[in-house]
């Protein structure tokens, strides 16, 4: 990147800082991130993966088509075989097709609760950074508060209590993980609310929460991205314990975690293997696409403010 | 120094405040208030207010909350109906089983993750240094009780060395009377936090390699040996306590689910069994414990911190 390049950055950002012009340093700002993310192999694998569970996950059931209903103790524990690929569970219902029903569960709830999660701590972080002082001080207690409470253990309660269904649990979820994601976004915020346009948009009698959504939240907007993203890897991973502790979502309902849950009671009973493998090697998977591709773009922010 | 103990102490009780107060609310979301949890749902009015009475559940809560707080203060933690025992004697039964297997496996951990950590960071780039992270990308990513159960499938089931379940010995003596039986519980509760200590340590040393303090050491004519673990080493370990602080509640949740898979009797497996009968008592003692043993944790952490780093002045 040239010299000249970026002073036309600069002035393009002070204008639409002013709010003369859209703020149009963003393209830029996600092309360069672009860039370097493509660089990293790992990362479009990850990707890739994503894409492919996400077509085999939505678009599967309707070319793999099977009954995840009704239960049909005929087929009890079935082994694999050309009717059935992966065999069946120990209710009948065919192992591909409820891996499917099972990964729908998984990644709607993990996105939903990572999105919600993420916009939450977002909005709260950084009105408690920019107010500062007293209300930061409180604001902030309640996050050390909400951070310090044992989150699998009120998870666990709160399933209890309310039965999750797979909208509930979403919140059930979210409510742990935004703590840590508002103390980011707070951080962010205080580095940044001294910077020359966040105070002209004060000098020039702009509303403090214009400020907070028009000109932090856009510039934060690399931390905030990156968070989201281990944010989904972390919430599948929760949703799986609560599956795998009876406590997740309900029949006929199911995820990957569920369906490993139902895998331990058979283990010692023979050799069961596509209870138990398939839905624990694609949990790991997407885990750890999320985590590269959250990696990637840590790198690819990160650089661009180097690049500055 | 003064003035930072009492500040951060000062906030650790206001937290204390918040924690136990969301915990006391979390009771009255009980679907009909914790009367419906013990008494069902068949209960008649008469019934549920003779309970509501008696324990209290009647009156405001603030008041509720004060006597609560009153009890915790005097060490009592509650009484389990359904297992017709207090919690603390739960506690005094099931905590010392939890913090052996807490502590076997934090320490194996440490022992794996901090030199290797440092291992990666000194060689990074190489190839020892991949395939170490690719081992801590699977240890983030593999859920805990995945990696229990294709252990137990492994080593129990295919090949009999290692029994499935942990030591169900009643007290610690028993417990720590069949190691073999701890191996794999042990095994699968350190492979999860290695990761955690390794990425965090190398990241750390990477930190402390380009300070200027190194390049003064190299320039005294220090020996390559001599910078990394005289210098580097210590400087990143300092990192490690306050990460070791916040990690109480994943340590917490971790040791729940190996002992479920493990079927471990501790204090996690109590508390789930707690969580499948409804058993508010208990699930509110044990939560609470657990809180305060975070909250007392990090404020330890932080103070230590600024013991050892002499840099940090809040």
């Amino acid at each position: 990147m040239s010299i000249e390049a970026s002073g036309t950055q600069a002035i393009l950002a002070s204008e639409a800082e002013l709010g003369l012009v859209p703020v149009t340093n963003q393209r830029g700002m996600f092309r360069r991130a672009l860039e370097v993310f493509v660089e990293n192999k790992l990362a479009l694998v990850g990707l890739g993966f994503i894409v492919f569970m996400l077509l085999f996950c939505f678009i599967g059931p309707h070319i793999y088509v099977t009954n995840q209903v009704d239960t049909n103790l005929d087929n009890y524990l079935c082994t694999p075989s050309a009717q059935h690929l992966l065999g069946c569970n120990e209710l009948g219902y065919d192992e591909l097709g409820r891996l499917m029903v099972g990964g729908q569960t998984s990644i709607e709830v993990g996105l939903a609760a990572a999105i919600v999660s993420v916009l939450v701590g977002t909005l709260y972080g950084a009105i408690s950074g920019f107010a500062g002082g007293f209300v930061d001080a409180i604001m902030m207690r309640v996050v050390d508060a909400g951070l310090s409470l044992p989150s699998l253990m009120v998870i666990m309660i709160l399933s209890v209590i309310f039965h999750p269904t797979p909208v509930t649990i979403i919140f059930i979820i979210a409510v742990f993980y935004w703590f840590g994601v508002a103390r980011l976004v707070r951080g962010e915020t205080l580095a940044l609310r001294n910077r020359e346009y966040v105070q002209a948009v004060k000098v020039i009698g702009g509303r403090p929460l214009r400020s907070v959504i028009r000109h932090i939240v856009p510039n934060a907007i690399g931390t905030i991205i990156v968070q989201a993203t281990f944010a989904v890897a972390d919430s599948i991973l929760t949703l799986s314990v609560l599956g795998f502790l009876t406590l997740g979502v309900a029949p006929p309902n199911t995820d990957w975690g569920s369906m490993l849950s139902g895998g331990l009671t058979y283990i010692q009973g023979g050799n069961y293997w596509w209870l138990i493998y398939p839905p624990g090697i694609l949990i790991i998977l997407i885990c750890i696409s999320f985590n590269f591709i959250g990696d990637a773009l840590r790198d690819a922010f990160e650089t661009r403010l180097q690049r500055r | 120094m003064v003035g930072f103990l009492i500040r951060r102490t000062g906030q650790a009780i206001f937290v204390l405040f918040l924690v136990t107060l969301a915990t006391l609310l979390l009771v009255h979301l009980f679907p009909g208030g914790p009367v419906r949890a013990l008494l069902g749902p068949r209960a008649t009015p008469f019934q549920i207010a003779y309970y509501n009475q008696q324990y209290g559940f009647d009156q405001p809560l603030y008041v509720q909350y004060l006597k609560w707080v009153n009890q915790l203060i005097h060490g009592n933690l509650g009484f389990s109906n359904h297992l017709n025992q207090s919690v603390n004697s739960l506690i005094a039964q099931d905590l010392p089983k939890t913090v052996i297997l807490v502590l076997l496996g934090t320490v194996v951990s440490l022992l794996f993750g901090i030199p290797l950590g440092v291992y990666q960071a000194v060689h990074r780039n190489s190839v020892a240094d991949y395939a170490l992270t690719a081992v801590s990308f699977l240890g983030y990513s593999t859920p805990t009780f995945f990696l229990g159960i294709i252990l137990v499938d492994w080593f129990s089931v295919d090949v009999h060395i290692f029994p499935p379940f942990a030591p169900q010995g009643s007290t610690v003596g028993a417990i720590l009377g069949d190691p073999k039986a701890l191996i794999l519980p042990v095994f699968t509760y350190a492979f999860l936090l290695y990761a955690l200590w390794s990425r965090y340590m190398r990241s750390s040393v990477l930190d402390n390699l380009v300070q200027d303090y190194v390049r003064t050491a190299r320039a005294k004519g220090a020996s390559e040996r001599r910078v990394v673990w005289g210098h580097v080493f210590r400087n990143s370990l300092v990192s490690i306590i306050t990460l070791l602080g916040l990690s109480i509640p994943s340590l917490v949740g971790g040791a729940i689910l190996i002992e479920v898979v493990f079927n471990y009797p501790g204090m996690g497996l109590a508390f789930y069994s707690a969580a499948l009968n409804v058993d508010y008592e208990v699930l509110l003692g044990l939560t609470v414990l657990a809180t305060v043993a975070t909250v007392v944790g990090n404020l330890l952490a932080d103070i230590g911190y600024a013991v050892l780093d002499p840099r940090v002045r809040y």
